[in-house]
């Protein structure tokens, strides 16, 4: 059975070049860099060359890089150790309503913890307006936190601008940028963020691996305790292979953001042309004009049938796609994403994600227009709601 | 190419059986779980115990790996809750005792499931009940008891559709319960320390009583206290809300009297539980609404004689059974029977074979 896999937005496969990079650190070169000895220095030197690179790709100091197990706990440093490091000055913090639930999860137990949270919400092309911000930012807003890249619409936000309004207030602003980094230019300085989140899985890296940039004199409490690793923002034993890992997939992807760019717009506009020229009623969620939405992400929804039943079908002949997010992925909840966008409730039920990654071929595509129409057409025969 | 079929998988040891037989078997298999309840008041501990919980999504999920079967948790709670989770409720608060586990099967197995097998062109379903189905000669498809008589669960099947059995799968019903334990053994898969699933699966700790007052509040029906009458309709005490009894029950009653109390009759209209001496609780005529036939259905006015089958643990009697013009059966047993109860199945049998079932609705 041919096996396609357009999930990645969830996952990439690891580059192979990344792989070389790492396999030196997982036999041969297994010293603990904070060692004093040479089996530790050698690793300790090849994480300092890591950690310039990815500063340099960045546009950041070194020393304002702190390497963490992923996405997932760089978002929870930068929320959680955030607010709680500026508590005096006031417990409010300001994010979207499309946030990934590493960020929306760290508001919640904020929430619990004595802390005010304003979700902003989101128009129909699932961007923040930064009016809105402007209008939520309070005496005692100490953190914004909006992502870039939307995982399950690819809506890009205008975070130069909002971090602007934010840095106006002498508020702190925080950017997830898990879906963006490698993928869209992400230069901290000229976006003028002081926290960012960045994950190396996403972009052809290994699982297990991430990063957050805090800008120089940023007030920020560690969520863990330990030795000194990290300067004291991250303890624990580095995950060195992880690092290095990181570290490639970050210069490879970079090195190619631009064609790549380019190949996912064609990519995109092949697979939309190809559905919709054999299927009636299906809507793009997300900016139609292409302007604010990142090309690797084509999130759609066919009127009449649950994305679910799409996405089974898909799989049982290899075909891996998404319905909403991976986390999500399991129930028939509707999208909070989508919901945010105000779309219809079949929109958001009937929502499929598909997403290209470095690996993603034309040929994959032609099969994925040759798939999809004629599941379609059967699922919808036996729909109930769809009156064609 | 091979025959698909989805197997309801609840992570037990039943329906992972059911899975890794039918894929030896040649089927094209693909394992579903159907996540059915979230309530508010699950907690890990529970989710150990139920057949929706995560960890038995999990395990089901496993099995499913290890023998290269896709696997799929899907979320019926909406469904669950309309068709087997309120209507329990309702039942209960007439003065019935549901039975919500042959509703999940005819609502959620042979209903939701079924339509999934459809969007997944799916030829068949396939569940882990001890029960079988087999085809007769002129093409008529026969849902029998199980071959293990201590498991035999066809009682709870009699609410398939049916045009549904030639679509059904049961191969646990082929076999004892003893030889699925060791064929999981032999599969290498061994982590069924499992227990048995309880009484309703949706109900924390068994705690009916805690579990109807609070869907009580969150519907906003009323449990009214009222009087205990005996059988001359002389008070003898108060009950604490018609939904907390069943008839035949006799624990909780809070009366002493020297010889034992059982509750005859939930008389919803007065608010007042009929308590009566064991004896008096016998009786020989039911009638039975909600038909499902899994024969050309009688006609009315045709009278059958079959064995019926009125709880889950009963011996089936041998009845007497009329068709009344709106489809409802009369049914006269040949011996009187103990605690007809309202809300439960009277299932026919003939011999093996399941003929139809229904809903008892009332007992004279």
């Amino acid at each position: 059975m041919r096996k396609v896999y357009l999930d990645n937005n969830a996952t990439t496969q690891l580059h192979p070049e990344a792989l070389d990079a790492m396999l030196p650190y997982l036999k041969d070169s297994y010293g603990n860099p904070s060692s004093i000895h040479q089996f530790g220095r050698e690793v300790w030197g090849d994480i300092v060359d890591a950690r310039a690179s990815v500063a340099n790709l960045l546009g950041c100091d070194t020393s304002e890089i702190y390497f963490t197990s992923g996405g997932t706990e760089a978002d929870n440093i930068a929320v959680i150790g955030t607010a709680y490091a500026n508590a005096d000055k006031g417990k409010h913090v300001i994010t979207s309503s499309i946030e990934h639930h590493a960020v929306l999860e760290s508001c919640h137990y904020l929430e619990k913890n004595g802390f005010e949270v304003t979700y902003l919400p989101v128009d129909e092309d699932g961007c923040v307006n930064p009016d809105d911000l402007k209008k939520a930012i309070r005496k005692d807003t100490i953190l914004v936190s909006i992502m870039h890249i939307n995982n399950e619409t690819g809506s890009i936000q205008d975070i130069k601008t909002m971090a602007s309004i934010a840095k106006d207030a002498g508020v702190y602003f925080h950017t997830d940028a898990v879906q963006s980094a490698g993928k869209e230019p992400v230069n901290v300085g000229a976006l003028g963020i002081d926290l960012l989140a960045a994950s190396a899985h996403k972009i052809n890296g290994p699982k297990g691996s991430g990063l957050i940039y805090i800008r120089k004199g940023t007030k920020v409490e560690p969520r863990m305790y330990g030795g000194h690793h990290e300067s004291g923002m991250r303890a624990g034993t580095e995950n060195v292979a992880g690092i290095i890992g990181l570290s490639k997939a970050l210069e490879i992807s970079c090195a190619n953001m631009e064609t790549e760019y380019h190949r996912y717009t064609d990519l995109t506009s092949k697979l939309w042309n190809g559905i919709t020229s054999q299927v009636d009623d299906v809507v793009l969620n997300g900016c139609k004009c292409g302007n604010r939405r990142f090309p690797n992400t084509l999130n759609i929804s066919f009127k009449g049938i649950e994305g679910e039943a799409i996405i089974l079908n898909l799989d049982i002949i290899g075909i891996g796609v998404a319905s909403g997010s991976a986390c999500s992925s399991g129930s028939t909840d509707p999208s909070h994403v989508l919901l945010a966008m105000g779309v219809e409730s079949w929109v958001a039920r009937g929502s499929l994600r598909i997403s290209f990654g470095k690996f993603t071929t034309e040929e994959d595509i032609d099969y994925v227009i040759e798939q999809v129409p004629p599941v379609v057409e059967r699922l919808r025969k036996m729909s109930p709601v769809y009156n064609r | 190419m091979a025959d698909r079929v989805l197997v309801a998988m609840s992570g037990g040891v039943d329906s992972s059986a059911t899975a890794i037989i039918l894929k030896r078997a040649g089927y094209d298999v693909i394992g579903v779980t159907m996540k059915l309840w979230q309530g508010e008041n699950i907690d890990s501990e529970l989710e150990v115990k139920t057949c929706c919980g995560t960890d038995s999504a999990r395990d089901a999920k496993y099995v499913c790996q290890k023998f290269n079967v896709p696997h799929y948790t899907i979320n019926y709670a909406d469904a669950f809750r309309k068709d087997v989770v309120d209507n329990l409720i309702y039942e209960y608060f007439a003065g019935r005792t549901p039975n919500p586990c042959i509703r999940c099967n005819t609502y959620m197995k042979w209903g939701e499931l079924v339509k999934l097998a459809d969007k997944l062109q799916a030829e068949y379903i396939a569940t882990g009940h001890y029960a079988r189905i087999r085809e007769a000669g002129d093409g008529e498809f026969r849902l029998l008891k199980g071959v293990d008589g201590h498991k035999d669960q066809s009682y709870a099947l009699w609410g398939i559709s049916r045009g549904l059995l030639s679509r059904t799968l049961l191969p646990i019903g082929e076999r004892q319960k003893s030889g699925i334990r060791q064929l999981l053994q032999d599969e290498g898969i061994n982590f069924f320390e499992k227990p048995e699933s309880q009484e309703i699966c949706f109900i924390p700790d068994d705690d009916l009583p805690g579990f109807l007052k609070e869907s009580a509040e969150k519907l906003g029906l009323e449990i009214t206290e009222g009087d205990i009458v005996d059988d001359s309709g002389e008070v003898i005490g108060k009950h604490k809300g018609l939904p907390y009894y069943t008839i035949g029950q006799r624990k909780g009653l809070g009366i002493s009297n020297p010889v034992p109390l059982y509750v005859k009759d939930i008389d919803t209209e007065h608010n007042r539980l009929v308590v009566s001496e064991n004896d008096d609780l016998r009786s020989s005529n039911c009638t039975v609404t909600n038909l499902n036939w899994l024969i050309s259905p009688p006609k009315p006015d045709s009278e059958v004689e079959f064995e019926v089958k009125i709880r889950y643990r009963h011996q089936a009697a041998r009845a007497l059974c009329s068709v009344n013009n709106d489809g409802s059966v009369r049914v006269e047993f040949k011996q009187p029977q103990r605690a007809i109860t309202p809300g439960q199945s009277a299932v026919f049998y003939d011999r093996e074979r399941v003929m139809g079932g229904g809903v008892i609705d009332n007992v004279d």
